[in-house]
């Protein structure tokens, strides 16, 4: 049935209609007309953020924490312009989310009109699909198929942006079941030939190994729990990217941690000398791979991906399996139940034992101190004091996050909210407020570096404008701590530019935004201020004063492989860790 | 350090291909952009594009694409464009053909007395047709695959040749079967 109204009015039905409760916005000139169909209903709570940029990161931590789609409204032309980052953000790392952006009327674009910017040609490469609506009888359909395309398929960012006059022309609404969209059918169920070959591999498998990613993540928690289901049924060990962790319990004895730059020694050395690799929903990026013709060389790599451009990307695989891993593990938890053939048991043995040797190595372990709060242990304290709670956890970009990956254990999916692909500094904050606004009684805890964070400081006025207890757990040690430890090993220890000069008092800065601030310099100090960091129902920025030459190891270095890591307690060796080759890698 | 085993670096070093790749596309506002953004965006090479509207009540559009790179490339490449939204389906006629490949070309070529008569003599064995004449020119049209048109304007080089309009490789397959709008994998 249709109904008429405006074009405004239709943004705000449709996105009721979509089971949109919450969207993060600022308003604007071009804007207006759906703004003031904001205030004139209770359907959609809008959360009014400080920066566009912040805008898209809180949508991504609603959506990754919740599984929605995540939901953006900012105004023409630097609106729109701000909000990139996070779209590009979210377009890495596969993340839901619809951004609606006003544009100026439609007989003033392409007259370099007052905040007018090419939205849909700036936005064209960092989007999934992108929308320009120039008539008002298209409105709908745009709105709900960007819905669709966002959600479904390989998640990923979708952009509407409706000029002025079309948000105040009358027109047609219709619900979204009256639309199919064209042509997009994305896959979702696996060839079974191809999973009954897979399932024969694991079979005769001597040193397989799991490698999973943050498509199980985005499956949905069905698919955490039939990774569960198969990795217990096969006994096989199981390692993870970043953006994969917490889809398999980090408690339990199968899993090696996560694998990679920062990685365990045990999980790269599993990858570097497996035989039968099982790869679900990750994408052999760069930071997993290292050194690529020396990438496991003697494996046969399975590859289970929504997306077929992710197939034979970067490393050639020979079992490519599209479709969604809930339903690919759906179909090979059956399969491996209903084979016959019993795996070698003795060389599964042989292979667990060799991984016992490498976590023998304790590639984590870091020289801990009585008088310096070293970061890890931070980390440590800080998971220990949130174990037994309802937490979810954002991070930045940089030293602090590896530490946050090593270190937090996760036990459950959609709990850890990182920027994996992009790597964007700032992410963490808005990420935690997007997160808070999501699950409002839940321990929301952004590990911050003091670099990162103050990239979108500003949003903690919108935590405080919404009551929304987040903690910021800033591991402070004064520099970029990342850029920091590679100017060490690459450029001769010459900190260029890497130091944050002229810090604010965090304390005080919380102070600032009626939010309350915690330090903390003393390793014995540490449980007693965490504890109060969590008692206090108000956000809280917590300034851990922390080792400021602390590195991040175990470490692959640009251009290694997997199995020449570099170790904390080896890392007097570092000046010829990285080769010529290696240095102009990132 | 000291533990490290050595691997030899596997070679990697694939042969450089040429590929033809045909596309149907939603005819739509940017979809032209979409494909070359895609190409720039990668790193991908454009040797010929075509594009122009094929079937017009459903607003498709085909777009022929030449391009080279690695048989792995060329496997990125497809699926890249697979992913596009308003891309409906993709097809190697280098790879899934056999397929015929065809290009246009206008030749204007300037001259006098004996080489008047030589250009016609050349166009005639190219099957070229004059399309416009006068005292002292000439533009042929000749059609093609792209080396042949090649061949034609460089023995119309040192005839007097003055420019050469292009549209770029078409290509279909051969046989009874169409390319079909199909439901993509994504």
């Amino acid at each position: 049935m249709a109904k008429e109204m405006t074009g405004a009015e239709m943004v705000i039905e449709a996105l009721a209609d979509q089971g949109v409760e919450h969207i993060f916005g600022y308003p604007g000139g071009a804007v207006l007309p759906i703004y003031d169909a904001i205030f004139h209903q209770e359907k959609v709570r809008h959360v009014l953020v400080r920066h566009e940029q912040g805008a898209v990161h809180a949508a991504e931590g609603y959506a990754r924490s919740t599984g929605k789609v995540g939901c953006v409204l900012v105004t023409s032309g630097p609106g729109a312009t701000n909000a990139v980052t996070g779209l590009t953000d979210a377009l890495c790392d596969s993340i839901p989310l619809v951004v609606i952006t006003g544009q100026v009327p439609t007989h003033l674009i392409g007259n370099d009109a007052f905040q007018e910017c090419d939205t849909v040609g700036i936005t064209r490469p960092c989007t999934k699909y992108n929308y320009l609506v120039k008539n008002i009888a298209d409105l709908p359909r745009a709105l709900h198929e960007a819905f669709h395309i966002a959600k479904s398929g390989r998640p990923g960012p979708v952009v509407v942006d409706i000029p002025k006059d079309i948000q105040f022309a009358k027109g047609s609404y219709f619900k979204p079941n009256e639309f199919q969209h064209k042509g997009y059918r994305p896959k979702v169920k696996g060839d079974i030939d191809k999973i009954k070959t897979a399932i024969e591999l694991m079979r005769h498998a001597k040193r397989p190994l799991f490698y999973t990613g943050g498509g199980v993540v985005n499956s949905g928690p069905e698919a955490s729990h039939l990774l569960r289901e198969l990795v217990k049924l096969t006994g096989f060990p199981i390692t993870s990217t970043l953006m994969g962790l917490g889809a398999f319990r980090a408690a339990d004895p199968q899993w090696l941690g996560m694998l990679g730059m920062h990685g365990t020694y045990e999980a790269n050395w599993a990858m570097h000398d497996c035989d039968v690799m099982i790869c679900i929903g990750a994408r052999f990026d760069d930071r997993i791979t290292g050194r690529l013709d020396s990438f496991a060389p003697g494996s046969k790599k399975i590859h289970v991906d929504i997306d077929p451009s992710s197939i034979n990307k970067n490393v050639k695989v020979d079992l490519p399996i599209i479709g969604d891993c809930a339903h690919v593990l759906e179909d090979m938890v059956r399969l491996w139940r209903a084979s016959s053939a019993t795996p070698d048991k003795k060389a599964l043995k042989d292979w667990w034992q060799q991984i016992d040797k490498w976590r023998a190595r304790k590639s984590l372990a870091y020289r801990n101190s009585n008088e310096l709060i070293k970061p890890q242990y931070a980390i440590q304290r800080l998971y220990e004091a949130t174990k037994d709670k309802d937490v979810y956890i954002t991070t930045e970009v940089g030293q602090h996050q590896m530490w946050a990956a090593q270190f937090f254990a996760f036990q459950e999916p959609n709990r850890w909210m990182t920027s994996g692909g992009l790597g964007t500094m700032g992410y963490g904050l808005p990420a935690a407020v997007g997160v808070q606004m999501a699950h409002p009684k839940s321990l929301v805890i952004d590990i911050a570096g003091e670099a990162s964070v103050l990239m979108t400081m500003q949003e903690m006025s919108t935590a405080v404008q919404y009551r929304l207890p987040i903690k910021i757990f800033i591991l402070n040690n004064q520099y970029m701590g990342m850029v920091r430890q590679w100017q060490e090993l690459l450029h001769g220890g010459r900190y260029s530019e890497s130091y944050t000069h002229s810090l604010p008092d965090f304390v005080k800065l919380a102070e600032a935004y009626h939010a309350v601030g915690i330090r903390c310099e003393k390793p014995g100090d540490l449980d007693g201020a965490i504890r109060e960091m969590i008692k206090v129902n108000k956000p809280v920025i917590f300034d851990c004063v922390v080792d400021q030459n602390e590195n991040c190891f175990p470490m692959i270095p640009s251009g290694r492989a997997h199995n020449e890591m570099l170790l904390g307690d080896a890392a007097e060796s570092v000046e010829d860790a990285i080769t010529e080759e290696g240095k102009v890698m990132v | 350090m000291n533990t490290t085993t050595h691997y030899p670096a596997a070679t990697t070093t694939q042969q450089i291909e040429s590929h033809t790749l045909s596309v149907l596309v939603d005819n739509e506002p940017g979809v032209l952009a979409r494909v070359i953004g895609l190409f720039s965006g990668r790193g991908y090479n454009i040797e010929s594009l075509t594009v122009s509207e094929t079937e017009h009540q459903k607003h498709v559009s085909r777009i022929t694409i030449v391009t080279r790179g690695t048989p792995m490339v060329i496997e990125q490449i497809k699926h890249q464009l697979e992913r596009l939204v308003p891309i409906h389906s993709v097809f190697d006629m280098t790879v899934q053909g056999p397929a015929i490949e065809r290009e246009l070309a206008m030749v204007k070529v300037r001259g006098k007395g004996e080489h008047r008569m030589e250009a016609l003599r050349l166009a005639d064995a190219f099957r070229a047709r004059v399309i416009d004449a006068t005292t002292e020119s000439f533009v042929f049209e000749i059609t093609g695959a792209s080396d042949k048109i090649e061949s034609f304007i460089g023995l119309m080089l040192p005839i007097g040749f003055v420019e050469v309009a292009r549209s770029g490789v078409v290509a279909i397959s051969r046989g009874p079967e169409g390319q079909g709008a199909v439901d993509k994998p994504l």
